[in-house]
């Protein structure tokens, strides 16, 4: 290690040491805009914020809104998304799939807004649905729907190839395969991406503002002509008011946003992490 | 139980994406059938979506493409008009209000400024940082160092914009940007006068960079973790030091997918709307004096501006808007597809879908 001349070290040191800025850069905002969050919020929170709805300082209107949302994208994104997965890893041809998958991941990289837009111009203009809840969702799941087909293709391709063989050479047609012998051990690595997905959905604000607009109330039933309210629009539209109550109310559905996403995402790792080690068993 | 000999070639984990199909090709129950058709139709249905959101954008934007002609890269004011008129002005047979223009160069320079100067910052940020994480922490602790990164990656953009405004653009304007702006005296892009608040080009370029270090870091991890062990070793046994080794095996191995990574990432800043509407001042009509000047961006400009252009008699404004759309659409469409097409030759998987979770 003599031969390691003078400069060469430094040069080393000089490197590890911008590296390491890096990965504070990294690591510090990602813990100081959650904690940030949460402690601005802590003094907003109150009994009243569940029982409340944002006419009265409360964020009842907007949980109920977010969960009714996050329920149609499972229900329409989910159906489309594990259908889609499922064609890409099981029935297409590998040139199919790559050209399947490609589409796919482009839509993931179309702009929010622009989702939001065309979905205003079509759903809640041309179509005359008005601002509602199935306009909302169908915006949403159309930028939700490329994670569940990623999550879902990798799910049923991560399923060992002897469970395939297994079920081929004892007669199976493909659809009783899929159902008896792939599915269980793909359905962890599905849920947790459906999990992650609606964690996303749960965190858009764009899609929503022109199709599902924006309701003091609580949600109805009615699919159309019903705007709705969500927790991130509680932070859009009040950070925009004068007043500290607007402000307190929209750190606080910040806060509730940030900590409903946390637990979807580390719980949809976890049951990534025990299928992961269940599929590792299975493999003949 | 039926014993099955595992075939030697089709290891199941390195060929995970595709596996061999035409060997366990068995005949087609009715059942099967109906489910094949089913999800084909799914399966169709991303890029069905992709060309619809294109056709609606193109056929919205049409009459404002014919009204404004170059008006809209070439104009700075970006006006619906007088919206409590009936006087109209007609432009190439489109009608609008009277006093309308639609003139763009301000929010393409807002959005390639911003979205420029995030990348300048999360590209060097997201490989130095992953590069410290995968060759000095164990594996361990690398996965518990990822949490961060996950973190970052779900954070929603309401809230980059929340914390960015409330707390992260008044704290750079007291003690990071007059210091900053000392540089003005050199280099004019520098200079003041710095807005209160923080609110503006740097703030929220600054933000956008954070949001798009998920995107490029997770590419960079999964890239590092696929560098050829024999070859990290054959480096260190020539006498390298670590990075020397880095240098001379590990980004020459990654250099292309962090490109085509920054690609992607550039295509999230440049759509990113809420954050930047939030932090960056929504200046309408004003191109950046300097990187502290309030600006805005496309994406930011066609959510706050549509509550107005709905009212809009004769339509022009939302059709301008849609051109705005049809611009950001366009332009995000070929950074993916730049992005995609560069990695095409490398593993499948190796990019993240969307934000990088």
């Amino acid at each position: 290690m003599e031969s390691k001349s003078r400069t060469r070290q430094v040069r080393a040191v000089l490197f590890w040491a911008l590296c390491a800025i890096a990965l504070a850069i990294i690591i510090v905002p990602a813990v100081a805009i959650v904690v940030g969050i949460i402690a601005k919020a802590w003094p907003a929170f109150s009994p009243a914020i569940i029982t409340h709805t944002t006419a009265t300082d409360g964020l009842q209107n907007a949980i109920v809104g977010t969960l009714i949302l996050s329920v149609g994208v499972l229900l329409t994104a989910g159906t489309i998304g594990v259908l889609g997965g499922l064609y890409i890893a099981e029935f297409a041809s590998p040139r199919i799939g790559s050209v399947l998958r490609f589409f796919s991941e482009v839509l993931s990289g179309v702009p929010s807004i622009v989702v939001g837009y065309v979905g205003y111009l079509s759903l809640v203009v041309a179509l005359g649905w008005g601002y509602s809840v199935l306009g909302g969702v169908l915006a949403l799941g159309t930028l939700i729907i490329p994670y569940i087909v990623k999550s879902t293709e990798v799910a049923f391709s991560t399923v060992p190839r002897s469970l395939r063989e297994g079920s081929v050479a004892l007669g199976l047609p493909k659809l009783t395969m899929i159902r008896k012998v792939l599915l269980p051990p793909a359905l962890p690595g599905i849920i947790s991406g459906l999990v992650i997905a609606i964690a996303i959905s749960t965190g858009e604000t764009a899609p929503l503002l022109f199709t599902a607009d924006f309701s003091d109330h609580n949600p109805s039933i009615a699919l159309f002509h019903n705007p709705v309210g969500y927790l991130t629009g509680v932070t859009y539209f009040d950070l925009q008011q004068p007043g500290a109550n607007y402000l307190a109310l929209a750190n606080a559905a910040a806060a509730v946003t940030v900590i409903m996403i946390l637990v979807l995402i580390f719980g949809g790792r976890l049951i990534t992490a025990r299928s992961r080690r269940m599929i590792a068993r299975m493999d003949v | 139980m039926a014993v099955i000999e595992a075939d030697a070639g089709g290891t199941p984990a390195a060929g995970a994406a595709t596996p061999p199909r035409p060997s366990l090709a068995t005949e087609m129950t009715r059942g099967d059938r109906i489910l094949k058709v089913v999800a084909t139709v799914a399966a169709a249905i991303p890029g069905g979506l992709v060309a619809f959101l294109a056709a609606i954008m193109l056929v919205t934007a049409l009459p404002a493409i014919i009204f404004n002609g170059t008006n809209f890269f070439t104009g700075t004011v970006f006006s619906l008009g007088h919206l409590y008129t009936t006087n109209t002005v007609t432009h190439n047979g489109e009608v609008a209000p009277s006093g309308a223009s639609y003139g763009a160069l301000s929010f393409i320079i807002g959005t390639f400024s911003t979205s420029v100067i995030a990348l300048l910052l999360a590209i060097p940020v997201s490989v130095g940082g992953v590069l410290m994480l995968t060759e000095w922490f164990p594996r361990r602790i690398q996965g518990f160092l990822s949490i961060f990164l996950e973190l970052l990656a779900g954070i929603p953009s309401v809230v980059f914009g929340l914390w960015g405004i409330t707390i992260f653009a008044p704290y750079m304007a007291q003690h990071v940007y007059p210091a900053l702006s000392h540089i003005g005296t050199v280099i004019p892009w520098f200079k003041g006068p710095i807005i209160q608040d923080g609110e503006g080009l740097l703030s929220a370029a600054l933000v956008l960079g954070i949001m798009v270090i998920p995107i490029i870091a997770s590419t960079t991890r999964e890239l590092v973790r696929q560098v050829p062990v024999l070859a990290r070793e054959g480096a260190l046994a020539l006498g390298m030091t670590r990075y020397e080794m880095v240098r001379t095996v590990v980004i020459p191995y990654i250099r292309r997918g962090i490109f085509a990574a920054s690609l992607l990432g550039w295509g999230r800043a440049l759509g990113e709307t809420i954050a930047v509407l939030l932090i960056s001042g929504n200046a309408l009509n004003s191109l950046p004096h300097s990187i502290f000047s309030p600006i805005s961006t496309i994406a930011a400009t066609i959510a706050s501006v549509l509550d107005g252009a709905l009212t809009d008699f004769t339509g022009m404004g939302i059709h301008a808007l849609a051109e705005l759309g049809l611009l950001l659409l366009i332009i995000s469409l070929i950074t993916n597809f730049a992005g995609r097409l560069v990695v095409r030759r490398l593993a499948s998987g190796a990019l993240p879908v969307g934000r990088g979770v």
